[in-house]
């Protein structure tokens, strides 16, 4: 996984709320057994005037220019704004990686759909909780300033704006730990083999029916 | 001991060991596997050469692929390639697979319980946010991203914290025509479709302990949509009752040891939740959503909002938004709404009792003629077969329906039975987001009633006054 330490980022806005990860990945590039190569398709049938379907030559699509990140001003962004409950619907991880390959590191909303927000932090991406009344006015300054630019800083837990503003956030210490040091968790869960071998024997003994196969 | 939630003795008897913040690491039981979330986990377990940790854990299936029509190999390559490589993962590994043409082959929500793979007292997980359904057992069950998937492979267990316990309490009789599909839009219709997020919900009451098993089941699964990861229903008579004799469910004295366990799985008096939310039985009528997010629900008595009596400004845009993409007028009567294509079937509403239901409207009738496609897809090969012994495959046909063979199918059509541009749909599965069911595709949600009878009209009616 990627490590994240600090950002310093363009913003795009997505000014809408309940973004759901049939959105941000529609299901037909869900196809796919790889993990990247999304971006292409990040927030298809949003982006694009044309249907979109796996192996397409991204150059021969046509984008829609009244989509937000189809905007000059938002090429290159890193940091996406957006409104609550962010993320909802399905659990496909793909959302994450779309966002990931397009070029996003963090994601700024009131609140997220529990799930997606889980994925984010298996992939480098941070998605940071704000308060809705600041997260309104950063919508506005995103809206009133090209070139708006923030930087997220996660040792520190905090968002600054160009204009000195601090905005701390709240992350647990252990997803914190992994992204900032970019850990693959697996290899830390296997470290307690020996309690899960444990705890699995005891269950096992108490409770054998939950270890049986299917019987004819 | 003090009182405790179900949620609590779910938790507890799973954690292996908990970090100082309260992050803990929970043993999983039972590890469901699909193709579309599993790939990229067997990838990455091979590339870091890890072996599995207990394959007898994994039962895996096809369903979100498949094509529903009788094939003997899927068309698009690119979908066979996703199918063919779960195939493959699972040969290699040992794991347990209901492959295409397997007669328990289906949706893997429905054939766990069908199997009696998903008991009392698990922890069930699956790459697949509608995992939640399995909490209708009284299990802890939940919807994971395909690291998780290869991290519980790999380990199993699940990082996870604890969540905050709510009690959606639906107490009194339903009254005719009202299914869990309706208490279901009800509830999220109350809380909203974030109201259950970063909670467990355990859904009580007279009108839930009335339910059968496939009613409970429907309920946990749309809790996803209420945004908490995880549902729940007590174990209780009915729970022994549907597991009694399946193929997973333990037998003879291990039966009679399970019971011990499984009627402790329920909230003790006094327990305290963080949330409780008290719905009234008998005020829930026959519900359609009429927008583009599962909370945009109304009676079928009811209209179509106006977002000018919204005062919210964010909810009023959201309520624009939602009625330019379904194509629908502020003040529309629900019985007003024509539709194309009806959709029977999904992990939400595809077993042998929504069927029965289905076809209990249908009997003896035709299809209107404004109906492009009405399908019905069984949740499993195994719903098929009883559906077939029963007759109701031959109601359906008569009727001008198709009968098509089990999986995911246009709930969210990955296969090709999807909805074009501008089509509108009445649909017994869980998700009306915008273009699920097809790009510009629009969905409304109801009970297998309800789409029957929408089938038979052309249009949405009152499934009461039939």
């Amino acid at each position: 996984m990627k490590k994240f330490q600090v950002v310093d980022g363009l913003v795009a806005p997505l000014d809408r709320s309940n973004v759901d990860t049939d959105a941000i990945i529609p299901k037909q590039f869900l196809k796919s057994i790889q993990r990247a190569g999304f971006g292409p398709n990040l927030f298809d049938a949003w982006r694009y005037l044309d249907q979109g379907e796996p192996g397409q030559d991204p150059a021969s699509r046509r984008p829609n220019p009244d989509f937000v990140l189809n905007q000059p001003r938002y090429a290159g962004a890193s940091i996406l704004l957006a409104r609550e409950n962010f993320g909802c619907g399905s659990s496909r991880e793909h959302a994450p990686w779309a966002l990931e390959d397009f070029g996003f590191r963090a994601v700024l909303a009131p609140s997220f759909a529990d799930i997606f927000h889980n994925n984010c932090f298996k992939n480098g991406m941070l998605p940071i909780t704000l308060p809705e009344a600041v997260i309104d006015s950063l919508f506005s300054r995103v809206d009133a300033t090209s070139g708006y630019r923030l930087q997220v800083d996660l040792a520190a837990q905090e968002v600054r704006t160009p204009d000195g503003e601090v905005h701390g956030f709240a992350i647990d210490p252990f997803r914190k730990y992994c992204m900032l040091e970019g850990l693959d968790d697996i290899g830390l869960t296997l470290r307690h083999a020996d309690d899960i071998r444990a705890f699995e024997a005891a269950r096992q003994a108490a409770q054998p029916w939950l270890f049986h196969g299917a019987r004819p | 001991m003090s009182a405790q939630t179900l949620y609590d003795k779910l938790w507890q008897s799973h954690v292996v060991r908990s970090e100082t913040d309260g992050t803990a690491l929970l043993y999983i039981d039972r590890h469901l596997v699909h193709e579309v979330t599993s790939p990229q986990a067997f990838e990455g377990l091979r590339l870091h050469n890890r072996p599995l940790w207990r394959t007898g854990s994994i039962l895996a299936t096809a369903d979100h692929n498949v094509p529903t029509r009788p094939v003997k190999e899927i068309a698009d390559p690119v979908s066979r390639l996703q199918v063919t490589t779960l195939d493959q993962n699972c040969a290699a590994n040992g794991i347990t697979e209901f492959a295409m043409g397997d007669p328990r082959q289906g949706i893997v929500h429905v054939i766990g319980p069908e199997q009696g793979a998903t008991l009392p007292g698990m922890t069930v997980v699956c790459g697949d946010s509608h995992t939640s359904t399995h909490g209708a057992f009284a299990a802890l069950a939940m919807g994971i991203g395909t690291s998780e998937v290869e991290h519980v492979m790999a380990t199993q267990c699940l990082i996870s914290k604890k969540a905050k316990a709510m009690l959606v309490r639906v107490e009194g009789d339903l009254r005719p025509s009202v299914t869990a599909k309706d208490v279901a839009l009800a509830v999220i219709g109350h809380i909203g479709t974030a109201g259950g997020t970063g909670y467990a919900i355990e859904f009580a009451g007279s009108a839930i302990r009335s339910l059968s098993m496939e009613g409970r089941m429907t309920l946990c699964n749309m809790a996803i949509e209420a945004g908490a990861r995880n549902g729940m229903v007590a174990a209780d008579e009915t729970t022994f009752a549907y597991l009694k004799g399946r193929p997973y469910a333990p037998r003879d004295t291990e039966w009679q040891a399970a019971l011990a366990v499984w009627n402790t799985l329920h909230s003790d008096v006094g327990a305290v939740f963080d949330r409780e939310v008290e719905i009234d039985a008998a005020g829930i009528e026959p519900l359609v959503t009429w927008g583009t997010s599962p909370e945009m629900v109304a009676s079928v008595s009811g209209r179509v909002p106006d977002p000018a009596q919204e005062a919210d400004p964010v909810r009023r845009q959201g309520i624009e938004k939602a009625l330019a993409y379904m194509g629908l007028q502020a003040n529309t009567p629900i019985t007003d709404i024509r539709i194309d294509k009806v959709f029977i079937g999904s992990c939400t509403n595809s077993r042998i009792e929504d069927l029965r239901a289905a076809a209990d409207v249908v009997r003896g009738r035709r299809i209107a003629g404004n109906i492009k496609l009405a399908l019905v897809v069984p949740g499993s090969g195994l719903v098929k077969s009883q559906a077939e012994r029963e007759g109701l495959h031959q109601v359906f046909l008569d009727a001008g329906f198709e009968w098509r063979n089990p999986g995911c199918s246009m709930c969210l059509g990955m296969n090709d039975d999807r909805l074009s541009p501008g089509e509108r749909c009445a649909s017994t599965s869980n998700r009306n987001f915008e273009g699920r069911q097809g790009a510009g595709g629009r969905t409304h949600l109801v009970s297998p009633q309800m789409a029957a009878a929408a089938a038979l009209a052309g249009h949405f009616v009152d499934i009461r006054s039939l």
